[in-house]
């Protein structure tokens, strides 16, 4: 009797999921075909918001990147809705933990919120996965700091905010140059991320030509990223003077504290994943005493744009906002004047703003916080990396 | 003097598997299984040292009974819902029972931990310079190295002279049996698994003591590492796991330093593969013939 009633409610409750499935995907369907054909009719409802969408890891080991350039791109819209202009955002950020397979599940769940442009991907692999679906799918896409070639790789509707990785290597090397930084030159990456084996291998190719001496290229993967005391090593012994460490700051944290306990005290030189490392909970900032990093942006300078950001991020967010939060405001604002520039209405497809866009980034050019009269090249920007090195727990600029 | 300083890396270094390898053999000899959730139970330990020195203003000590409380307490639990229920089924099943309940393990933690990476304060400071300055071994290597030679010695004689080790090594010979001579291979099952994370609390703070990041992952490649040093030392084995666990270490930063620091975990497994060719029980596993 028992089992019979059991097997009767079992049986009820999985007529009534499925009809539930089946339900919702319906209406789902429906909602989107709707959305789609009211897109081109009428379109004064929208009140010209754009829906502006990008993934980022808001949790996991890289999430002071994701939450930063949320927070950051946050602040740009609340500005710009503030004013009350014509163009308006509505601006959505997907989890992606910092996982390819978890940025494309995060990208689609924006597609069915309806976003319209996309602020691609934070981090370098996530965005790599995103691009090919906002490139497949016609959305344009301005990453704020997802730094890989292979992101705008032959697309045409991928853009970056931050400086590409080769520019990023190639930069670094010219910097150590011009300034006389070091002569002979260790280098610790991570083999297994396209980040740091792609800033390494442009790193390499300047320094050859600038005459700069790479005494020791070690390298770690995931596995092995605790233990650094061999790479350290053969830095040291090599008579190494100075270490350029193009990593994410966490690695970095540890390998500052394992030269400090070894005595091995050379110049320390960074790239834009190492901004963060003063922000880590419970880190001893005087490890990263005269760190030095290639950053375009300087929560210190003194101009008005930058003061009353950096204002606005320590009052909502607690925090001193990085290069990240600032990539991400230069993103919504970039969007903006695009927009602006080619007239672009929010009742578009994405399709259409995407061609739009395309038009109007190659022509445009822009001023914000990370850089002035920025330009784009392929989705590749132009401009001027900033040296910055940590002193009393602050970045100065150099 | 550098061949001494890459010696002493990798034995620090391996002192950290050896010491996770320990709670792995543990409850793979009594228990017969292999709890993948062991790391992330290091993990749970390291936070909760981490939180009483940290939020609570705690000493050190105090922070790591704590979290050897904590971590028995969690191991006793998991024991209690996950594995017992599938003590008659298949050992397939209760691996994928165990990974389950690692992957809980690190949600819970993103959840209550968030997930940026938080600096580890050691819980021994110093070190001693040799050879003037040359040579530098960290406290934190001595204790673990220390703490991993008591705790292979008070396990050999737990389980070779105390009446609950003795039950012990009845139910890893076989459970019917033992229950049938009036041993209760639930508790002792239980007891083996209170150990084993009391364990997993010491190593946790160990590791983090030594490689000071700790985030909801920390455990997990650590964790493999170690299971594969029990493998080498011969699973089931307590000195094994030590043995093991030191010379992975060993192993992992010579080849690193003299052979390519882009190979170094390709040669660690491959010397692995050959000692499990050569002795396919470890180093130190006794092989046991199974009688039909």
């Amino acid at each position: 009797m028992r089992k019979a009633l059991s097997m009767l409610l079992a049986a009820a409750m999985c007529t009534s999921l499925l009809a539930g499935c089946g339900g919702s995907s319906d209406t789902g369907a429906a909602d989107n075909t709707a959305d789609s054909a009211a897109d081109g009719a009428s379109t004064s409802a929208a009140g010209g918001v754009f829906k502006l969408g990008g993934t980022g890891p808001l949790t996991g080991a890289a999430a002071i990147y994701g939450n930063a350039a949320k927070n950051g791109a946050q602040i740009a819209v609340d500005e710009i809705n503030a004013e009350g202009g014509a163009i308006q955002f509505e601006l959505k950020y997907e989890d992606d933990e910092h996982d390819a397979e978890k940025a494309v599940n995060a990208y689609n769940a924006l597609k069915d919120w309806g976003m319209q442009i996309s602020l691609g991907s934070v981090t370098s692999k996530p965005c790599e996965a995103t691009a090919a679906e906002t490139f497949a799918d016609r959305i344009f896409a301005l990453t704020p700091s997802a730094s890989s070639v292979a992101v705008t790789a032959d697309k045409d509707n991928m853009y970056q905010m931050c400086f590409a990785d080769p520019n990023q290597g190639t930069a670094s090397a010219q910097y150590i140059a011009d300034q006389k930084l070091g002569s002979k030159i260790a280098v610790i990456y991570k083999n297994d991320d396209v980040y740091s084996s792609g800033i390494y291998e442009k790193f390499k190719a300047e320094a050859d030509a600038k005459g700069l001496e790479i005494v020791s290229a070690t390298t770690f993967t995931d596995a092995s990223a605790n233990d650094f005391s061999v790479q350290l090593g053969e830095a040291k012994s090599a008579g190494a003077d100075l270490l350029f460490l193009p990593m994410y700051y966490q690695p970095a944290s540890l390998i500052l504290k394992q030269a400090h306990d070894m005595g091995y005290a050379p110049k320390f030189f960074g790239v834009d994943g190492m901004d963060g490392i003063l922000t880590l909970e419970g880190f001893d900032t005087s490890l990263a005493e005269g760190v030095m990093l290639l950053t375009p942006f300087n929560a210190d300078a003194e101009d008005e744009k930058t003061k009353s950001f950096v204002e606005k991020y320590k009052s909502q967010f607690g925090d001193v906002p990085n290069q990240f939060a600032a990539d991400a405001y230069d993103c919504v604002y970039a969007y903006k004047a695009a927009l602006e520039q080619a007239g672009c209405t929010a009742d578009m497809s994405a399709e259409e703003l995407c061609d739009k866009l395309i038009e109007a980034f190659s022509s445009l050019t822009f001023d914000g916080l990370t850089g002035e009269t920025m330009t784009w090249t392929d989705g590749a920007v132009s401009k001027e990396p900033k040296g910055m090195m940590i002193q009393n727990g602050a970045y100065v600029g150099m | 003097m550098t061949f001494l300083s890459y010696l002493i890396s990798g034995i620090s270094l391996g002192s950290v598997y050896a010491i996770i390898a320990l709670g792995y053999t543990m409850v793979y000899g009594i228990a017969k299984m292999l709890n993948f959730a062991h790391g992330d139970v290091i993990m749970v330990g390291a936070y909760i040292s981490f939180c009483a020195t940290s939020y609570l203003g705690l000493s050190p000590l105090v922070s790591v009974v704590l979290a050897i409380l904590v971590c028995t307490v969690l191991g006793i639990v998991i024991e209690r819902l996950a594995y017992k229920p599938l003590r008659q089924a298949p050992a397939l099943a209760v691996l994928i029972t165990a990974i389950g309940v690692s992957y809980f393990l690190q949600n819970a933690a993103l959840l209550i931990w968030k997930s940026d990476p938080k600096t580890f304060s050691a819980v021994a400071g110093g070190s001693i310079k040799l050879f003037g300055g040359e040579l530098t071994i960290s406290a934190v290597t001595i204790v673990t190295v220390v703490s991993c030679i008591v705790i292979m010695v008070g396990l050999t004689l737990f389980t070779g002279h105390t009446k609950m080790g003795t039950a012990m090594r009845a139910v890893s010979e076989d459970k019917g049996a033992a229950q049938l001579m009036g041993i209760n291979v639930n508790t002792t099952i239980s007891v083996t698994f209170a150990i084993g994370s009391g364990l997993a609390a010491i190593a946790g703070v160990l590791l983090c003591s030594a490689y000071p990041t700790l985030m909801p992952t920390t455990g997990s490649m650590p964790g493999i590492k170690a299971f594969t040093a029990a493998v080498f030392g011969g699973i089931g084995s307590i000195p094994g796991a030590m043995l093991g666990g030191i010379l992975l270490g060993v192993i992992e930063i010579f080849s690193k330093a003299y052979i390519s620091t882009q190979l170094s975990d390709a040669i660690v497994f491959a010397v692995l593969i050959v000692v499990l060719l050569v002795k396919p029980d470890g180093l130190l596993g006794k092989h046991v013939s199974e009688k039909v």
